[in-house]
C-alpha cells in the first residue's frame, strides 16, 4: 500500500499503555535559506521540515504551485529547479540553497502569457484549474527533455532522438493527474507549442 | 420569473455570444496560477494558524481515552479541538454522520481532533502526539454479505419510489422467448478531485466568514449554521474557485467545520485542508452496487419485460445509490420492474458522485443490452433503436420534451465506422493486440432548480453579474458572461462575473448537471428585469426594445445602453422558478458512446484507442467548455471501466487504497484523442435558455462501452467492475 501514512493518531492496543518515547527535543529547528525564485532572491528562515512547496505557498505566497496530495502522487506541485521539473512536495526548502526555481508565476502573467499558457487557454486544456500550473510547468519541461534527446518508456529506439509524438508527450505527462479529464485537450495544446518551436 | 410555458423566441436565440466556442474568461488566471483557491486567501487572513485533522483509527466503536496533553504541550500548538471541547454540535441537513466524532466512532477516519498550531509543520507533528485508545465494535463492511439484510429505503423526492412495477413483469419475463438474467457489480469509488477539501475560517463579532471549496454555497452556509447552532445570517461563505468537486464538495465537510471551531477556540483565522490520505475515508464516496438486470424480448428484438434491481449500502440514516433510475425511462417495454434495496454498512458515508444513479446504473444496464443484442443476433445499435420510446414508458401520457436518442446512435455509428465492426468477438488482430469496438447509450435527466442572480449596469455601460453560483471547472464564469452579454447587447469584455459568495442571490449551485441551464436562466431572468428598467429610463417600450452593440433601439430611436445609467447604477435581481413543464414532459439528455480498445493477447493489458460521444442536451451554451465537460466525463468513465476501485478491508472496515497512488485514476497515457459531437437541439420546455445539462451525460454509459469493446476484442465478458486484467487473464483466447 503506497502512502501508508494514515491519520496522525496512534491507535493503541486494547488495555496497553503507550511505550515511552525516546527523549528528543520537540523544538523545531529553523534554518536560513536563500531561494532564487523566478529570478528574485528570497531569504527565508524556515522550519527545516518545510517542504519546498510550502515555502513557496505559505512563506512566499506564490500559491500558483498547488498542493494536491503532498506525497508526489499527483504532480500539481510541479516546478522547475535549475531547469529540471520536480515535485516540490517531495523536497525540503532547505535543500535548495541558491537554486534557481521557476514556478508558474515565473512563466507568464495574465497580461503576458507564456506560449504554453496561451495554448492551454485556446485548447481549453483545463477545467477546475487546480492541476493546471503543474501541467503547464511539466509541459514546458517535457519539450525541453525531448529537445535534449532524453528517452522515455515509450521511446522505441533510445539511440535515436525521441520524437514529439502524442504518445511520447502522453507518457512524459503521466505524472500530472487531471481529474477533470482535460488530457485530450492538453496534448493538443502541447503539440501546438511543440510544432511552433520545431 | 416563473417559467411555466414553453419558451418562445427570445434574445438568447440570436446566438451572437451564447453558443459561441469562446475561451474561458477565467483562463488567464487559472493558467498563471493567480486564481485564488480556498486555502490561498492570504490577503483575507494574513495571520491564519494551521489546523491538522486527526482521523479515527477504527471503523466502529468508541473512544475510551483521548489524551491530548502531549499534543497541547508540543511547540507552536495553540489549541486541540475534540468533541469534548468543541461545544454542542448538530448534524447538518445534508450530512449523515457527525463531522467531528467522539466518543462514538461511526467510520474510519471520521475526524476526532483538530490540532491548531502556528505552522503547518507544527500542527502536523503535534497531531501525531494525540493518543487515542479505542473500543472497537463489530461492524458490517461487506455489501455482498449484507445483501440479504437490505431493506426498501423510504421514498423521497430525490430518489422516487424504491419499487416500481408496470404490467406483469414476472409473467412477461417468463413468457419471453429470449431472456437475459445477469448480475453486475460496481465498486465504491472516490471523487479524488485535485484540490483537497480546504477552508479558512475567521470570526468577527460572532459572524463567521468561511473561504472554502464548495459546489453549493448556500448548502454550505446552512450546513455550518445548523451544525454550530447559529443564525444563518451570521455566516458568510466565499468560494470563488473550486479545484474540482464531482459531488464530493456538495455540502459541509470536516475541513470547514473544524476550521470554524479552531478559529473560535484560538481567536485567530484557521486554515484546514484535509490531507490526501484522509480524504477517501473521511469524506463521501460513490457507493458500491450489486445490480440484477433481467431482459425479456421477442425473437425480433422487441423488449417485453425489463427489470432492474440494485443493492447498495450506507450508514444508518443514509440513502441508496439510485442505480435503477435510468431503467425507468430509457427503453420501451410493456412490463417493467425496478427495485432498490439498502443495507446498513459501517463504511464511510455514501453520497453523490458525478451522475449518481445513472453512472453505475448504466454500467450494468448497457452491458446487459449488449449481451441481449448478441443473444438476439442483433447489432447492439439496432437493438437499442428498436426499443426507443418517445414517451415515459411508465406513463405513456407523458412525452419526452425532446428525445433524439436514435439520431445520437445513428450519428455515432456512422462517424465511428461502426459498420466495420465484426460482431464475432476475438476476430480482429493488430499484431499482438486484439481489437474490439463497443458502444452504449447515454442518458441523464435534466433537473430544473430555482436559481437567482443580480445584474448591474453602470454609467460606462458595463454589466456586473452577481450570483452565488460556483465554477467547479464547468465554465460557469464564461457561460454566465455570455448570457449577460447576449441579453444586454454588450461585448464579453464589458461583463464582469462575480460568483461563489453567499451575499449574492442564491443559485442552483453546481451538481447533477443542473448548474449551467439553471444558473444562466437565473441570469436571464435578472437581465429581463434590467432591460425593462433600462427601457423605462430611456422612455422606450421594453417589449420591442433591441439591445445590441451597446445600443438600445426601439423603432427609429436609439440610445447608448450606458446612458440609461448616466445618473446612477441600475440594479435588477430576479430568479428563475419552474412551473410543471418538467412534470408534463419528461426532460432528459441523451447520447451515445463509441469506444475502440486493444487488448494485449498475451498480457491482457487494455488500451483505449478511440472514443466518440454524441450528445443531445438542448442548446449548448459554449461548445468549447461543454466539449471539455464531456471529454472529462468520458475520461472518468474510462477510470470506472478499468481501474477505479476503493478496496474495502472487510475485517477492519475501511478503504485501503486511500490516496492518489493506490486509488488509480486515468492519467495522460490512458486517454486517447477524444471526439464529441453535439446534436443541434434546443429544448423550449427546459428553460428560457432552451439548454439542459451535459457534464454528467458524458460519463453515463462510457464504462459499459469500454466493457463491450473488451468483449468484442476478446470474447471475455466481465460483469464486475473495474475490468482489471487479473479478472480475465485466464479466459483470454489462446495466443495463436
Amino acid at each position: 500500500m503506497a502512502g501508508s501514512a494514515t491519520a496522525g493518531a496512534q491507535a493503541l492496543a486494547k488495555g496497553s499503555e503507550p511505550a515511552p518515547s525516546p527523549p528528543r527535543s520537540l523544538e523545531p529547528v529553523h534554518s536560513r535559506v536563500r531561494l532564487r525564485v523566478n529570478g528574485t532572491d528570497h531569504d527565508l528562515e524556515v522550519d527545516t521540515r518545510t517542504s519546498l512547496l510550502d515555502a513557496l505557498r505559505e512563506h512566499l505566497h506564490l500559491t500558483g504551485t498547488k498542493k494536491g496530495c503532498d506525497h508526489g502522487q499527483c504532480g500539481a506541485c510541479t516546478i522547475m529547479v535549475d531547469g529540471q521539473r520536480i515535485n516540490s512536495c517531495l523536497t525540503l526548502a532547505v535543500m535548495h540553497e541558491g537554486d534557481a526555481i521557476t514556478t508558474i508565476e515565473g512563466l507568464g502573467t495574465p497580461d503576458k502569457l507564456h506560449p504554453m499558457q496561451a495554448a492551454f487557454i485556446s485548447h481549453d486544456g483545463y477545467q477546475c484549474g487546480y492541476c493546471t500550473p503543474g501541467q503547464i510547468c511539466s509541459a514546458v519541461a517535457v519539450l525541453e527533455e525531448i529537445g535534449q534527446g532524453i528517452p522515455s518508456h515509450v521511446t522505441a529506439d533510445i539511440s535515436a532522438a525521441p520524437s514529439l509524438s502524442a504518445d511520447e508527450i502522453r507518457e512524459r505527462m503521466s505524472g500530472n493527474i487531471c481529474r477533470c479529464g482535460a488530457y485530450s485537450n492538453i496534448i493538443e495544446a502541447i503539440t501546438e507549442v511543440a510544432g511552433r518551436r520545431a | 420569473m416563473k417559467f411555466q410555458t414553453p419558451a418562445g423566441h427570445n434574445p438568447i436565440d440570436r446566438m451572437s455570444v451564447v453558443g459561441q466556442p469562446l475561451d474561458r474568461i477565467d483562463g488567464p488566471l487559472k493558467t498563471t496560477g493567480t486564481a485564488p483557491y480556498a486555502y490561498e486567501q492570504h490577503d483575507a487572513a494574513p495571520d491564519a494558524a494551521y489546523g491538522h485533522v486527526v482521523g479515527a483509527g477504527i471503523a466502529k466503536g468508541r473512544i475510551r481515552r483521548l489524551d491530548i496533553k502531549a499534543a497541547e504541550r508540543a511547540p507552536g500548538v495553540l489549541a486541540v479541538i475534540t468533541a469534548d471541547t468543541a461545544g454542542p454540535l448538530e448534524v447538518g441537513p445534508h450530512n449523515t454522520v457527525p463531522l467531528l466524532g467522539g466518543p462514538e466512532i461511526r467510520h474510519y477516519h471520521q475526524a476526532v481532533a483538530l490540532v491548531v498550531a502556528e505552522s503547518f509543520e507544527a500542527a502536523r507533528a503535534a497531531a501525531g502526539r494525540v493518543r487515542i485508545e479505542y473500543e472497537a465494535h463489530a461492524g458490517a463492511y461487506d455489501l455482498e454479505a449484507a445483501r440479504t439484510t437490505a431493506t426498501a429505503p423510504e421514498a423521497n423526492a430525490q430518489m422516487g419510489e424504491p419499487d416500481t412495477q408496470v404490467g406483469d413483469f414476472l409473467g412477461a419475463f417468463a413468457d419471453a422467448p429470449v431472456r437475459l438474467d445477469e448480475t453486475y457489480t460496481t465498486p465504491d469509488q472516490s471523487h479524488m478531485m485535485m484540490e483537497p477539501h480546504a477552508s479558512i475560517a475567521r470570526w468577527d463579532d460572532g459572524t463567521l466568514t468561511l473561504w472554502t471549496s464548495t459546489q453549493m454555497v448556500e448548502w454550505c452556509a446552512r450546513g455550518i449554521a445548523k451544525t454550530l447552532r447559529m443564525d444563518r445570517s451570521k455566516v458568510h461563505v466565499i468560494s470563488p474557485y473550486i479545484g474540482g468537486g464531482f459531488g464530493g464538495k456538495l455540502f459541509l465537510r470536516a475541513d470547514a467545520l473544524l476550521a470554524a471551531l479552531g478559529a473560535r477556540a484560538t481567536g485567530r483565522p484557521v486554515k484546514v485542508a484535509l490531507h490526501r490520505p484522509l480524504i477517501a475515508n473521511n469524506s463521501t464516496h460513490r457507493p458500491a452496487t450489486i445490480q440484477r438486470v433481467r431482459l425479456g424480448a421477442t425473437r425480433d428484438g422487441v423488449i417485453t419485460a425489463i427489470g432492474h434491481e440494485s443493492w447498495s449500502g450506507d450508514q444508518p440514516g443514509g440513502g441508496p445509490e439510485t442505480a435503477v433510475s435510468q431503467t425507468r425511462l430509457l427503453y420501451a417495454g410493456a412490463n417493467r420492474l425496478t427495485a432498490m434495496r439498502l443495507a446498513v454498512l459501517d463504511l464511510p458515508e455514501g453520497n453523490s458522485m458525478r451522475a449518481p444513479g445513472e453512472a453505475p446504473g448504466m454500467m450494468a444496464l448497457e452491458i446487459a443490452m449488449d449481451e441481449m443484442a448478441e443473444k438476439l443476433r442483433l447489432d447492439p445499435v439496432e437493438f437499442r433503436i428498436r426499443n426507443d420510446t418517445q414517451v415515459d414508458p411508465e406513463n405513456p401520457e407523458r412525452p419526452f420534451s425532446a428525445r433524439p436518442l436514435i439520431t445520437c446512435l445513428q450519428t455515432g455509428a456512422a462517424q465511428f465506422g461502426w459498420q466495420r465492426r465484426d460482431a464475432r468477438p476475438g476476430r480482429v488482430k493488430d499484431g499482438q493486440w486484439l481489437v474490439g469496438l463497443g458502444m452504449a447509450a447515454a442518458f441523464r435527466n435534466n433537473l430544473p432548480m430555482t436559481s437567482g442572480a443580480r445584474v448591474r449596469l453602470d454609467g460606462d455601460g458595463r454589466i456586473t453579474v452577481e450570483t452565488d453560483m460556483t465554477d467547479i471547472g464547468t465554465g460557469s464564469y464564461t457561460i454566465i458572461a455570455q448570457t449577460a452579454a447576449e441579453m444586454m447587447g454588450v461585448r464579453m469584455d464589458q461583463v464582469e462575473v462575480r460568483l461563489g459568495d453567499s451575499t449574492y442571490p442564491v443559485s442552483a449551485g453546481s451538481g447533477g448537471q443542473f448548474g449551467a441551464n439553471n444558473a444562466t436562466s437565473g441570469v436571464y431572468a435578472a437581465c429581463i428585469g434590467l432591460r425593462e428598467e433600462v427601457a423605462r429610463r430611456l422612455g422606450f417600450n421594453s417589449q420591442d426594445a433591441d439591445f445590441a452593440d451597446g445600443q438600445v433601439r426601439s423603432g427609429n430611436r436609439s440610445a447608448p445602453l450606458a446612458s440609461a445609467a448616466a445618473r446612477g447604477e441600475i440594479v435588477a435581481e430576479d430568479r428563475i422558478e419552474y412551473g410543471d413543464l418538467h412534470k408534463t414532459h419528461q426532460q432528459s439528455t441523451f447520447g451515445s458512446h463509441f469506444v475502440e480498445v486493444a487488448v494485449d493477447g498475451a498480457t491482457g493489458e487494455v488500451r483505449v484507442r478511440r472514443m466518440l460521444a454524441v450528445c443531445a442536451a438542448g442548446r449548448i451554451l459554449n461548445p468549447k467548455s461543454a466539449r471539455s465537460q464531456v471529454i472529462g466525463a468520458m475520461t472518468m468513465g474510462v477510470g470506472a471501466a478499468l481501474m477505479e476501485h476503493l478496496k474495502v478491508d472487510t475485517r477492519r472496515g475501511f478503504f485501503v487504497n486511500h490516496d492518489l497512488a493506490s486509488y488509480e485514476v486515468p492519467v495522460h497515457a490512458d486517454i486517447p484523442h477524444q471526439e464529441v459531437i453535439f446534436l443541434d437541439e434546443t429544448d423550449p420546455m427546459s428553460s428560457p435558455m432552451k439548454a439542459k445539462g451535459v457534464g454528467e451525460l458524458g460519463i453515463c454509459g462510457v464504462a459499459a462501452a469500454v466493457a463491450n469493446a473488451i468483449y468484442n476484442a476478446t470474447g471475455v465478458r466481465v460483469r464486475d467492475y473495474p475490468i482489471t486484467l487479473d479478472t480475465y487473464l485466464d479466459r483470454l483466447p489462446d495466443v495463436a
